[in-house]
């Protein structure tokens, strides 16, 4: 509960419609696309302006209020789940588009306009905006900045990280920060603009951010190669790479993905296949057009059994949507979706796909796999029923193992979701103690009364290393 | 204060710990039996549902979109929330246009959820005064149920328009005693009859040529009186595509207004009727022009299906039940082309859809390809014509504000196609275009119509050109 002073204080910044803290407002700002986590908010507020912003932060800062900044709540990892309570500032009133500087090739952005919105008005321009998750028709460029968002074109363009140039952003105090600008290069101190990308929203609120642009790629095919030997298709990824070609997107979906994918899309995909890699090059007419057929002899050497290339742009973006909608198109065959975030080196994608499928088989629970193959970051999903306690518990021991196997392959425990809540057990596998105490180090710096976004990135007590027991 | 134990109020989703005990009003009772736990369950909460819905697009907020409204009821059964006022308006806000379904991977069953929610709602209901309750009994228990005293309304509503008493009222400012979009409602009714399709034209009608196939006419209550004409000429566009069509006379209201309002048990005594109306009638398929009704009756197999009495006769009501555009693109024998009108120059037409012959139904292209069959008219896209125009039944009665912002944002997109025609498919969108074009002073530009009254207007009997 928040002292009425406290409402007072934030209504009078914000107005009284733009406070909330009835019962319906608080319910459904508990959650976000994470199953199995949810926990209410003492209020919520909807602020317009970056003022209004560092105004909020100084109320709550005085009061040592937690607060949780939210896009649309479609992360994975936990990030918006005020589990300790506080205030939640939900971005969308800030959604405009400030500037787009065609000299500079740069835009400039507020946190809360939707991703697909503001690609879709970078491409009326004629420019381009790689980063795409799939969530990108909902979610916003602030939550995608504060995950560093990664989508299908990661491969050959990277990921959010590699276009955020920028950034002005409130500190806990209430203080605003202006970091980077419309420069290609920067070294003026340390870089806190990649440093706030991918910070989860527990360093500061971003409440502005400049993009790097580029020019749209001028030709592109896509096609899609298919495996009856799931190994053959992971081989295939690993060929790619070694041979120096860099698709712009690398794809990868096992049967059981690819089974419900079709029966939500109605592609007519090959339901007998164990695994298809969906492929596109982008580029210059010539050059995409060789690598393609390199990519297709090298699908065809790893016997593929049909490798078909997209006729029309219709049937390309088909294939494409198909891949966008494999996680939620899970969804369908039972009641809760767990899915995760394992990322290796991509010369062990195949060694990766194996470990998954024995863990599922000794934990006896269903694992579905896709994924961004060509830049290694798998999703293995397990599709159960929350219900069902005990087999949540068969999941979570699995995916355990999973985190392990990649940590063991040289990988990570998350390649683009984050970790807030549900891998924060995990983190220091990852980065080593001296990595945690570092991290911590550097949360006081920013938020001393660790009043952003509390409860994430750092657990409690890290998850002991499971002992694998082979064979 | 803010809570610094941490996890103090995280709840996972079993074993349950609220901060708040667990619900017990009656109407918290009635939703836990009422709800569908399975689907609450099955939303992941990824919320490829925000876009889609028209009501979280007006506001922006969370509890204004699908996802919310089902957090909303999960919370309720959870225990964690307790429904207030404030619930049932969340749930009354909802439009009902169900455009969230088709976007929802997981596939949610959102309509049957909010029905589920609406009646218990309704059965508890605080917020309604009781003059609302007064006019809710005897428009759904005194008047729809029964076909007679539609008609009944409809001819004191024609007396009433016919008889000098409509000027009378407007000229002496009674109108003003109404809301003002009571008022504007009342300007654009068409005007009624108290004579339905069967008592203008009777009840069975023989096909021109061939002999394809019997089809029943659903010819709806509202349908009926304020637009006889657009059910005559659906019968007429049917004989000609070669159909014999029966108009059985046992046939009532869908129910739908009951349904999505929470009167379940009242639908499905209207769905009973209609069922044996039909069975008896011995036809083949069940034509709906009217796509609010249509979106229920194909939902009968779904409302009775825990009724062993009734669950096969309601699945083969449900399967065999097809909007008219929908059959008259697939099956009928109609000519290639329909006829321009000579006096008129090229006319431009546009297509509002309706939400529940395409969310529910799941048909847009039948229409569509009846209209680009027109000789002497262009064919011009709405931009976002899927999208819900605010009628949404009495929505636009019960919910005037939302609807109307809602309507604002159609009629811009409506002008940018500087269409003649605007065309619909079902009563209810019909008339809040109508009131959107009077609204918006287009009317000297711009005519609202039915697909049906416009392609029979087109049909061109001496140019017959037939495909198949
Ligand atoms: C179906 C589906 C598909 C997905 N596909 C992908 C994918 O392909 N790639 C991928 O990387 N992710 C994916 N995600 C995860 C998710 O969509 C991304 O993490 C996305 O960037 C979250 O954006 P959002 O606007 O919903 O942010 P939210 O979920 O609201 O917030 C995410 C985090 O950002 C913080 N935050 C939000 N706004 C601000 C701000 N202005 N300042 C500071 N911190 C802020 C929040 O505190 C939180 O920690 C997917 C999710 C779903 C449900
Ligand atoms: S799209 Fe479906 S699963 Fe996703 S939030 Fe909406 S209703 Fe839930
Ligand atoms: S039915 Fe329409 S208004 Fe209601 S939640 Fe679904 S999309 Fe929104």
């Amino acid at each position: 509960m928040l002292e009425e002073v406290v409402i007072r204080e934030l209504r009078a910044i914000v107005g009284g419609s733009f406070f909330r803290n009835d019962p319906e407002t608080l319910v459904t700002h508990s959650y976000d696309g994470t199953p199995m986590q949810q926990a209410l908010p003492d209020g919520v507020i909807y602020p317009g302006s970056t003022a209004e912003v560092a105004a909020i932060m100084k109320v709550l800062n005085q009061y040592r209020i937690p607060l949780i900044s939210r896009g649309s709540g479609t992360n994975l990892c936990g990030g918006t789940v005020p589990v300790q309570g506080g205030v939640v500032m939900v971005m969308y009133r800030m959604n405009r588009i400030l500037d787009v500087d065609l000299d500079n090739l740069t835009a400039t952005v507020q946190p809360g306009i939707i991703t697909k919105e503001f690609i879709a008005h970078v491409e009326s321009l004629g420019l381009f905006y790689p980063p795409d998750p799939s969530s990108m028709a909902i979610s916003t460029i602030g939550g995608n900045i504060a995950e560093c968002s990664g989508g299908l074109r990661g491969l050959k363009y990277g990921t959010t990280k590699d276009y955020v140039i920028g950034l002005e952003a409130v500190l806990a105090s209430g203080e605003i920060i202006r970091t980077g600008g419309k420069l290609m290069k920067d070294v003026a101190g340390y870089d806190l603009t990649k440093l706030l990308v991918g910070s989860e929203g527990t360093l500061a609120v971003i409440t502005e951010a400049t993009l790097k642009l580029i020019p749209p790629p001028k030709y592109k095919k896509t096609m899609l190669a298919m495996y009856t030997d799931l190994y053959g298709a992971a081989r295939t990824v690993s060929k790619i790479i070694k041979s120096q070609i860099i698709p712009a997107t690398l794809e990868f979906m096992d049967n059981p993905t690819i089974r419900v994918v079709d029966d939500f899309a109605k592609l007519g995909l090959p339901l007998d296949m164990e695994a298809i890699l969906l492929i596109e090059q982008d580029g210059e007419m010539e050059m995409v057009e060789r690598d393609i057929d390199m990519i297709a002899s090298i699908c065809r050497s790893e016997n593929a059994a049909k490798v078909e290339v997209a006729e029309t742009a219709e049937h390309a973006l088909k294939l494409m949507t198909a891949r966008r909608s494999a996680f939620t198109a899970l969804a369908r065959l039972r009641p809760t979706t767990i899915l995760e975030d394992a990322t290796v080196p991509r010369s062990r994608i195949a060694d990766m796909v194996l470990e998954i499928n024995r863990i599922a088989a000794k934990y006896q629970v269903q694992i579905c796999t896709f994924g961004h193959a060509g830049d290694g970051n798998l999703h293995p999903t397990a599709t159960t029923d929350a219900r069902d306690q005990e087999e949540v518990h068969r999941v979570e021991a699995a995916f355990e193992e999973i985190f392990e196997a990649a940590i063991r392959l040289g990988g990570t425990i998350t390649g683009e979701h984050g970790v807030g809540i549900v891998k924060a057990p995990y983190l220091e596998w990852k980065v080593g103690s001296a990595g945690i105490d570092m991290m911590r180090g550097i949360k006081q710096a920013f938020d001393p009364h660790n009043l952003l976004n509390p409860g994430k990135l750092f657990a409690k007590e890290t998850r002991k290393r499971v002992v694998i027991q082979h064979g | 204060m803010a809570k610094t134990e941490l996890q103090s109020n995280t709840f996972q989703a079993a074993p349950l710990t609220s901060k708040t005990e667990p619900a017990c009003s009656s109407m918290a009772n009635t939703l836990k039996l009422s709800l569908d736990y399975d689907q609450l369950t099955n939303c992941m909460r990824c919320g490829f549902c925000l876009p889609a819905c028209p009501t979280f697009r007006e506001t922006g907020v969370e509890a204004e979109s699908p996802r919310g409204r089902i957090a909303l009821m999960k919370a309720v059964v959870d225990g964690i929330m307790e429904p207030n006022m404030q619930f049932e308006a969340q749930m009354n806000h909802c439009l009902g246009c169900r455009a969230c379904e088709p976007a929802c991977p997981a596939d949610v069953k959102y309509g049957q959820l909010i029905e589920q929610a609406r009646e218990a709602v309704e059965k508890h209901t605080v917020s309604h005064r009781w003059w609302v309750k007064l006019a809710r009994k005897v428009a759904f228990k005194g008047v729809f149920p029964y076909q007679n005293r539609v008609r009944m309304v409809g001819g004191a509503l024609r007396f009433y328009q016919q008889s000098g008493l409509r000027n009378f009222v407007r000229n002496a400012g009674l109108m003003n005693l109404f809301p003002a979009h009571m008022r504007d409602m009342e300007k654009i009714l068409p005007d009624a009859s108290d004579k339905g399709v069967i008592e203008s034209i009777g009840t069975r009608h023989s096909a021109d040529g061939l002999r394809i196939a019997t089809v029943g006419l659903f010819r709806g209550c509202i349908m009926d009186i304020l637009f006889t004409e657009t059910n005559i000429n659906t019968v007429r566009l049917l004989t000609a595509a070669g159909f014999d069509v029966v108009i059985p006379e046992t046939q009532n209201c869908c129910g739908a207004l009951h349904a999505h309002s929470g009167e379940q048990s009242d639908a499905k005594e209207l769905a009973k009727r209609n069922i044996r109306a039909f069975r008896e009638s011995g036809v083949d398929w069940i034509i709906s022009n009217a796509g609010g009704c249509g979106a229920l009756l194909v939902d009968y197999g779904h409302l009775l299906h825990d009724d062993p009495d009734w669950r096969e006769d309601a699945a083969w009501f449900a399967s065999r039940t097809i909007d008219i555009s929908k059959i008259l693109a697939d099956q009928g024998n109609l000519p290639h082309t329909f006829g321009s009108m000579d006096e008129e120059p090229m006319t431009r037409i546009t297509y509002q859809e309706s939400c529940h012959l395409r969310n529910v139904m799941r048909s847009s292209d039948a229409q569509r390809k009846l209209i680009r069959r027109v000789e002497g008219a262009e064919f011009v896209e709405l931009f976002e014509s899927d999208r819900c125009c605010g009628s949404a039944g009495i929505y636009n009665l019960t919910q005037p504000e939302m609807a109307g912002s809602i309507l604002d944002h159609k009629m811009e997109h409506v002008k940018k196609t500087e269409a003649h025609v605007l065309l619909t498919s079902n009563p209810g969108c019909l008339l809040q275009m109508k009131h959107g074009i009077e609204k918006h002073g287009m009317s000297d530009r711009m005519q609202a119509m039915h697909v049906v009254d416009f392609l029979y207007s087109r049909l061109n009997r001496d140019k017959i050109n037939v495909v198949k």
